[in-house]
């Protein structure tokens, strides 16, 4: 029997007067990834951000249940909104994150490619570098439960093969992913949910 | 952990207002701005040394309620922004201790600088020693209020288009209080103006982080 990690159920999202989805039940085990997919504008974000507990569910349109999200353990969520001071050299700006979650791993920073770049301020940064320096202060958080909304955006080729084994690496620890990304990825064992099904 | 991590965010908070971010902001601005305004105001009125010494703890008082207009707008919206404060609500750290420890970084970042500036300012205009007095105690009693009101005023407007003028629009009638109490507390010459301004302060302090919590949780 595998511990679970996520227990959803009922989720139903309204943004101002559009219905997105409703009924949206799932679960999620230690270890596995499940990958949220959809054309643009179905809720994916919205879904992310209310998983991350950062949007209230909505009342169901028909029963007026609300649904409930229960994890277990921490949870660190990456979306198009990096948490870095743009200010700051990239290192200065790690080196907060550090202070209030742990250390970066050196590892994950050489992996990332982001060694050279410490000193570079986060302003001047590519997307692509901003989306990897996001990655390395998902890494230092050390949640086991990780959200990641559009990871491989603006990630050229081998960054994005390199965050697929990074994914598949945090759930062969025992970690749970989900990703909501309308590319597909190549990460071993991955459940996937289309959001198309739960659509109003 | 918890207590190094808002240790961590006081200290980013207070580096961010008091230096800037890279290169932009901090605190200098709004103080040369502060002394910009006492340095003016001789020009508009007159240079006469009576009318001055009058009027002058007065000027001092709108001087810094107009310079504490100037940080309003990168106190909250460049974080928002970024994303950190939905970064901080994840770990668990509440949008009220994170707007408690803004409003604390803001008020240290702002007032000392801007009481030291209140000296040549006030020799500028020429106030005697007991105005100066009366003048440092009002805003040693008002500023945390200022601070307050900023600080709530940047979160209800963080994330509006043009919010940043709506900020002022709306700090500065907020503020009406303080200066009755604090400026008021030199015409009277009664330490009852310096005891309802801090009384005041302490009031809009209480109200700021459960107001700017509030908003920010709206604002998502």
């Amino acid at each position: 029997m595998t511990a679970t990690a996520l227990t959803a159920t009922d989720l139903c999202c309204r943004r101002g007067d559009r219905w997105l989805f409703s009924g949206l039940s799932l679960g999620l085990a230690r270890g596995q990834a499940l990958h949220v997919l959809g054309p643009n504008g179905l809720g994916k974000s919205s879904l992310m951000r209310m998983l991350a507990g950062l949007l209230p569910p909505s009342p169901d349109p028909v029963s007026g249940i609300t649904g409930a999200i229960a994890w277990d353990g921490p949870l660190a969520l990456m979306d198009e909104r990096h948490g870095l001071d743009l200010g700051q050299p990239l290192g200065a700006a790690l080196a907060f994150w550090a202070r209030v979650d742990g250390p970066v791993p050196d590892e994950a920073i050489n992996g990332l490619g982001l060694a050279n770049l410490l000193d570079v301020p986060v302003r001047y940064l590519s997307t692509g570098q901003k989306k990897r320096a996001a990655l390395a202060r998902l890494i230092g958080q050390n949640a086991p439960n990780w959200l990641l909304d559009e990871p491989l955006n603006g990630l050229d080729v081998a960054a994005c093969a390199m965050v697929e084994r990074m994914i598949a690496r945090h759930c062969a620890g025992g970690g749970a992913c989900i990703i909501a990304s309308h590319q597909s990825l190549g990460i071993p064992g991955l459940t996937r949910l289309d959001l198309a099904e739960y659509a109003l | 952990m918890k207590g190094a991590a808002l240790l961590a965010i006081l200290r980013r908070d207070l580096r961010l207002l008091l230096l800037g971010s890279g290169g932009g902001g901090g605190i200098m601005l709004p103080i040369l701005f502060f002394l910009a305004v006492a340095i003016i105001f001789p020009f508009a009125v007159g240079p006469d040394p009576k009318l001055l010494a009058r009027v002058g703890g007065g000027v001092i008082w709108l001087a810094a309620l107009l310079a504490a207009i100037l940080p309003l707008d990168r106190l909250i919206e460049p974080d928002r922004e970024a994303g950190l404060f939905e970064q901080w609500a994840l770990r668990g750290i509440s949008e009220e201790v994170i707007v408690a420890l803004r409003l604390l970084a803001h008020w240290l970042s702002f007032a000392p600088p801007l009481m030291l500036a209140t000296l040549p300012a006030a020799a500028l205009l020429g106030l005697d020693a007991r105005t100066i007095t009366l003048v440092e105690l009002g805003l040693l009693a008002g500023t945390p209020g200022l601070a307050a009101v900023g600080v709530a005023v940047a979160t209800i407007t963080a994330g509006l288009k043009g919010g940043a003028a709506l900020a002022g629009l709306l700090f500065i009638p907020l503020c009406v209080p303080l200066l009755i109490f604090g400026a008021g507390a030199l015409a009277i010459g009664g330490e009852s103006g310096l005891a309802l301004a801090g009384a005041a302060s302490l009031v809009l302090v209480a109200l700021t982080p459960f107001a700017g919590a509030a908003a920010l949780r709206a604002g998502r």
